[in-house]
């Protein structure tokens, strides 16, 4: 075998070689590869190596110096795609990794608990804490100590469930505005979520039962204008409203009283059929505790003032989810639920 | 409450449109609901002037005529009135309108002349009766004005929500004194158009009986009424009333009856005093009595009921029975009718609760007890009285008979209230001067006296303390005067509710578990161990629910109708039970619901048979979420979840000894692919509801803030564990957990872990055993454990086992 044959040869084996490393798609390929180019019984590398005793003297330095190359980068090559191959491995290349994971069930807060807990999350910012009470109240909690006279038409919007052996089912969280008052010396600044019972039958826009929240605000020198700024500052934060409006209303247990307005979000002010043309969106109610109500709670009113708001998470989570009909919320169909949640991936919602 | 915007202004000369009237009214006196644009059905008419008037070539009535309906160009109209003229104005109904007798106005020919529109009469508008011909206008605006801009025709009704602390405000009088406060107007009583001019005598006034011309008038006892007017008129011709009347009544929703009645109902509206006509012919005696209801007595009512009157009603009687139900609403019989001429005209003044009370006992309402029942003017009577009698005269003819009487009322010296400028500004947040102040409150009628001393019109019986005066002065001057700045607070004395605390603990760790939280209603069909609601809204939900899984059990069965099997549901919500106390006993229960598949399906879930009994949840899953929520209400407490003997029991949850909970199965009435259902219910604390201290006192403490429960750092360990298994036959009677009781005890400080890994019955297996298996894992804290130590307690344990629970080890 002259020189130029061995170096053609050795040059083929090299070109081949590299081709079926880099063919290669798993170790198996490889590893065949190997065996069928550096294999020390039948490779072609050996084979080449064999070819040497038959080359002339003199051009066996350059032969050999070819073959060394040709190995080498052999070697490195195989050993490079091994190295790669094998991580491939390790990771499951050869799976179809379109296919979907494994989930576990997602779980869903109620839409009304998620207007509740971001309402508090706010007044937690302005110092607010939460304070708790009883949903079957007496008479003097619910109505005597907030200032209701008895048998008074104020008495009309809260049409009120009794019960037998005495009893009622709060009509609204404000009874413990009073139970907190008579607990804790002021300053009080407390935020009352909580269950409230009307007799009104189910529909579109009302349930016998649903949540209210409010805010309580008791000390020295407490004024409108604290009312004004602090339920500005929410009004912004929770609905990003650019405005805000407060109107004279009537709760018998604050004086002043005021309703607050948000700018409408769907026209911007202009009127639309959501504000009923007014531009404006009603949130809540508020005022200042009235006097007679620090009184019943045994605070003397000339040395304490506070305000209170009062609004309906209910109201809120419709309007913000874009349900159409209020029992939607208590119907507790766990498809609705788990639609407020949001998805856990796509593909599994239809 | 309804108002019209042009009676309004037949008492204040404003000049807002009825949009800015809305943004004052609401943003000072009382938010308005709504506008309602009356008449717009002659919103398409407009004022044009006649600018050329010859006549029709071919007619010897017709006019044509050339009309600037402001459109820039001038209109060929055809007219058929004898008084069109040139140069004057007149409604104009362009091609297309649409006219309120339906007919609708199109170019045409008439006798070969074009018309482009009509010329219209008073009555083609529907605004009287008059033949006379077109309606010739004495307005100077600009031909093309919308004919209800340039005259008081049309009117918008404004519906106003009067608050229960404003009844000043259910009349047209009481809304038109806050317009002229606000718009800064003069306020005056209008004119009343076709009423009559009457010498009205001097009332006779007694506190118990008088006569009317020859009606005698009487209270029966006192505290019936609080004042009682009245005034014969005779000779009256009941009719149709005039169209202005009949315009005003239809703006505020109320239909026209007869002159008599639309009369008193004008007043009503107009002063908020009601009053009532009787047809005197009707009335025996003649004579009126005010008393109560006698036991069994009924009275048909204007509406055509028939009404059972009780002694806690007051009726105005005559010498027999009665004739209306005092202050809510006439009796037929004496019902003024075309055949009246003589009329008995009540004006009284009742008791807000008398009425509200009877108005619910009788369950009807007008506008009468609607007016009542909020408190009516004791001042305005008189001269409601008079306008009344004044209307009727002027309407219907006829003549006032004797003197009025005027019972029972005693003149009141006016209720005066100090008014302080510093708490103004305490309570308000911004100072107020006394000179602006006393304007505020001047303008809507309070006289204020020197030092803000603040004399209460009649007519303002809500305001009874100074605040009251603080929130006029506040809403006259504007809500949104006041500042909004956020001022510097003290920090709140009282930490979070520990129950809220801890629901809140509960509720995240469930949603992280994967489970949805309902807030159903908490009303159940229930029976006598239930608390009844005593008005419910459905009989078969007139109780309130004893336990949470109740609700959840139900919400389940809705989902399952649906075709939603998988569920993992939860509450956090009250319930409750009798008790003797004052109130029912109530708790704070979280519950938790779970059925169907523990894990959405995936392709690489096996697909054997125990894999299909494995992915449905099932008791153990509920053993395990029981005693999860138990941890995480009550963290450090120990946490025991026992066995129970109840057949719907599984197991009992105790909380540091104490029954706090249960685990349990959930019968459902559920379809047949429905899987199983497993509850868990657990108190998160009673509600206290006692009084926290007596009324009008404070029983104040120092809030105290839970201490966190917090797990010390304890060394890991450095020395390898052993550990051996136990395959053991265990006879069914013995509990696993007396087993490991066993394997504790015996085993002592060195054991670490106990796991029960495997169970196993059938072929192989005793009757009336299983095999249980058990890994014991055991490690001494300094050194590794000799082999020798491990045996002897595996052959401890054994031996135990035989002897105390005869237990044996499983061979084979
Ligand atoms: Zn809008």
């Amino acid at each position: 075998m002259n020189l130029d044959q061995y170096l053609s040869e050795a040059a083929a084996i090299e070109r081949e070689g590299t081709a079926a490393l880099s063919a290669a798609t798993d170790v198996d390929a490889l590893e065949a590869a190997r065996v069928a180019f550096l294999g020390d019984r039948q490779g072609r590398l050996k084979s080449l190596q064999e070819s040497l005793k038959v080359v002339s003297k003199e051009d066996k330095p350059a032969a050999g110096k070819r073959f060394n190359e040709a190995r080498a980068h052999l070697q490195s090559l195989h050993d490079e795609r091994k190295t790669v191959l094998g991580r491939a491995r390790q990771v499951g290349a050869k799976e179809d990794l379109s296919l979907p994971e494994r989930r576990a069930w997602k779980g869903a807060k109620h839409p009304v608990t998620l207007v509740i807990e971001e309402i508090e999350g706010i007044f937690r910012e302005l110092g607010f804490t939460v304070a708790q009470g009883p949903e079957a109240e007496t008479e003097w909690y619910n109505f005597g100590a907030l200032n209701f006279p008895p048998n008074h038409p104020a008495l009309d919007a809260h049409d009120t469930l009794y019960l037998e052996g005495g009893g009622l089912l709060r009509t609204h969280t404000s009874p413990v505005q009073v139970r907190t008052l008579q607990r804790y010396a002021p300053p009080i600044r407390v935020l009352i979520p909580g269950t409230v019972y009307r007799r009104d039958f189910f529909d579109a826009s009302h349930a016998p039962a649903f949540a209210q929240i409010e805010g309580l605000c008791v000390d020295e020198g407490i004024s409108f204008v604290d009312l004004k700024s602090t339920l500005n500052l929410f009004a912004e934060r929770f609905f990003g409203a650019s405005r805000t409006r407060f109107r004279p209303s009537f709760f018998p247990f604050t004086e002043p009283s005021a309703e607050m307005d948000v700018q409408c979000g769907i026209c911007g002010g202009s009127g639309c059929p959501a504000c009923k043309g007014t531009g404006w969106i009603e949130i809540l109610g508020s005022g200042m505790v009235h006097p007679a109500v620090l009184e019943a709670a045994g605070l003397d009113p000339e040395r304490y003032s506070g305000w209170a708001f009062g609004m309906g998470p209910a109201r809120i989570a419709i309007s913000r989810y874009g349900i159409p009909d209020i029992r939607i919320l208590y119907d507790s169909d766990v498809r609705f639920l788990e639609q407020i949640a949001g998805p856990v991936l796509s593909g599994a919602e239809g | 409450m309804n108002v019209s915007y042009q009676w309004l202004k037949a008492f204040v000369p404003f000049d807002e449109t009825p949009v800015q009237l809305r943004e004052l009214l609401t943003a000072h006196v009382a938010t308005v609901d709504e506008l309602v644009a009356l008449r717009q059905d002659l919103a398409p008419i407009v004022i044009a002037r006649v600018v050329e008037e010859a006549p029709h070539p071919d007619s010897d009535h017709l006019h044509v005529t050339k009309v600037d309906a402001g459109t820039g160009t001038l209109l060929d109209v055809v007219c058929g009135a004898p008084n069109v003229t040139a140069g004057k104005v007149y409604p104009f109904a362009p091609t297309g309108t649409l006219m309120p007798n339906g007919l609708k106005i199109q170019k045409r020919k008439i006798r070969g002349a074009i018309s482009d529109g009509m010329l219209c009469s008073a009555r083609e508008l529907g605004l009287g009766d008059e033949q006379d011909g077109i309606l010739e206008l004495d307005v100077d605006v600009p031909p093309g004005t919308p004919f209800l801009r340039a005259l008081p025709v049309g009117d918008t009704q404004i519906v106003l929500d009067v608050g229960a602390n404003r009844p000043d405000l259910l009349s047209h009088l009481g809304v038109a004194r806050e317009v002229a406060a606000i718009a800064r107007k003069s306020l005056s009583l209008p004119e009343l158009a076709g009423a009559g001019e009457i010498a009205l005598p001097g009332a006779t006034r007694d506190p118990r009986a008088a006569r009317a011309s020859d009606v005698n008038v009487s209270v029966a006892e006192e505290g019936l009424v609080r004042r009682f007017m009245g005034v014969v008129i005779r000779g009256v011709r009941v009719g149709p009333s005039p169209d202005w009347l009949v315009k005003r009544l239809e703006a505020v929703g109320s239909r026209s009856i007869n002159n008599i009645v639309d009369a008193s109902n004008y007043v009503l509206h107009e002063l908020g005093q009601p009053t009532h006509a009787f047809d005197l012919g009707k009335l025996a005696g003649p004579s009126i009595v005010v008393r109560r209801a006698q036991p069994g007595e009924k009275l048909v009512t204007l509406d055509g009921s028939e009404r059972a009157l009780n002694e806690e009603m007051i009726v105005i009687a005559d010498a027999e029975k009665p004739q209306a139900v005092a202050g809510v609403m006439g009796g037929r019989d004496s019902e003024v009718t075309d055949a009246t001429a003589d009329i008995f005209l009540e004006v009284a003044n009742f008791d807000p609760r008398r009425i509200r009370n009877a108005r619910r006992a009788l369950g009807m309402s007008s506008d009468a007890s609607y007016r009542f029942e909020r408190g009516v003017d004791v001042e305005i009577a008189p001269v409601a009285l008079e306008r009344v009698a004044r209307l009727v005269v002027g309407l219907a003819g006829g003549h006032v008979d004797g003197a009025p009487v005027d019972l029972v009322y005693e003149p009141l010296a006016p209720r005066r209230i100090p008014l302080r400028e510093k708490r103004v500004a305490t309570l308000l947040g911004a100072s107020v001067p006394a000179d602006e102040i006393a304007t505020l409150l001047g303008s809507v009628g309070f006289k204020v006296g020197h030092d803000l001393s603040v004399e209460i019109p009649s007519w303002r019986s809500d305001v009874a303390g100074e605040v009251d005066l603080i929130e006029e002065v506040a809403r006259l001057r504007g809500y949104d005067s006041f500042p909004v700045e956020l001022r510097p607070f003290r920090p709140t004395a009282v930490g979070d509710d520990p129950q809220w605390l801890t629901g809140r603990r509960v509720r995240d760790m469930l949603v992280g578990q994967g489970m949805i939280e309902l807030r159903p209603m908490p009303f159940v069909a229930g029976g006598s161990d239930y608390v009844r609601v005593l008005n419910p809204l459905a009989e078969n939900e007139a109780y309130l629910r004893r336990s949470v899984l109740e609700s959840l059990a139900r919400r389940a069965e809705h989902n399952l109708s649906r075709m939603e099997g998988n569920l993992r549901l939860f509450e956090i919500g009250s319930a409750f039970e009798p008790s003797k106390a004052e109130l029912p006993a109530e708790e704070l229960r979280v519950a938790a619901l779970i059925m169907g598949r523990r894990a959405p399906a995936h392709f690489s879930d096996p697909k054997t048979p125990e894999f299909a009994a494995w992915i449905n949840y099932g008791e153990w899953d509920a053993k395990a979420l029981g005693r999860l929520i138990a941890a995480t209400a009550y963290p450090g407490a120990a946490i025991d979840v026992t066995v129970t003997d109840t057949p719907e029991v599984l197991w009992d949850i105790r909380v540091d000894g104490k029954p706090t909970g249960t685990v349990r199965r959930v019968a459902l009435d559920a379809p047949v692919w429905a899987a199983s259902a497993f509850g868990v219910e657990l108190s998160l604390g009673v509600l206290a509801s006692g009084a926290v201290a007596p009324r009008g006192e404070s029983a104040h403490r120092k809030f105290e803030s839970a201490r966190p429960v917090v797990t010390r750092y304890r060394e890991l360990p450095t020395t390898p564990a052993s550990e051996f298994d136990l395959a053991l036959l265990v006879p069914e009677a013995v509990r696993a957990e007396t087993v490991e009781a066993v394997m504790r005890r015996v085993s002592g400080r060195l054991l670490e872990r106990v796991e029960l890994f495997d169970r196993y019955v059938g072929s192989g297996v005793e009757a009336g055993h299983r095999s249980l298996a058990w890994r014991l894992t055991f490690r001494h804290a300094e050194r590794t454990l000799r082999d020798r130590e491990i045996e002897t307690r595996r052959s401890d344990i054994l031996r135990a086992l035989a002897d105390e629970l005869n237990v044996r080890q499983r061979t084979g």
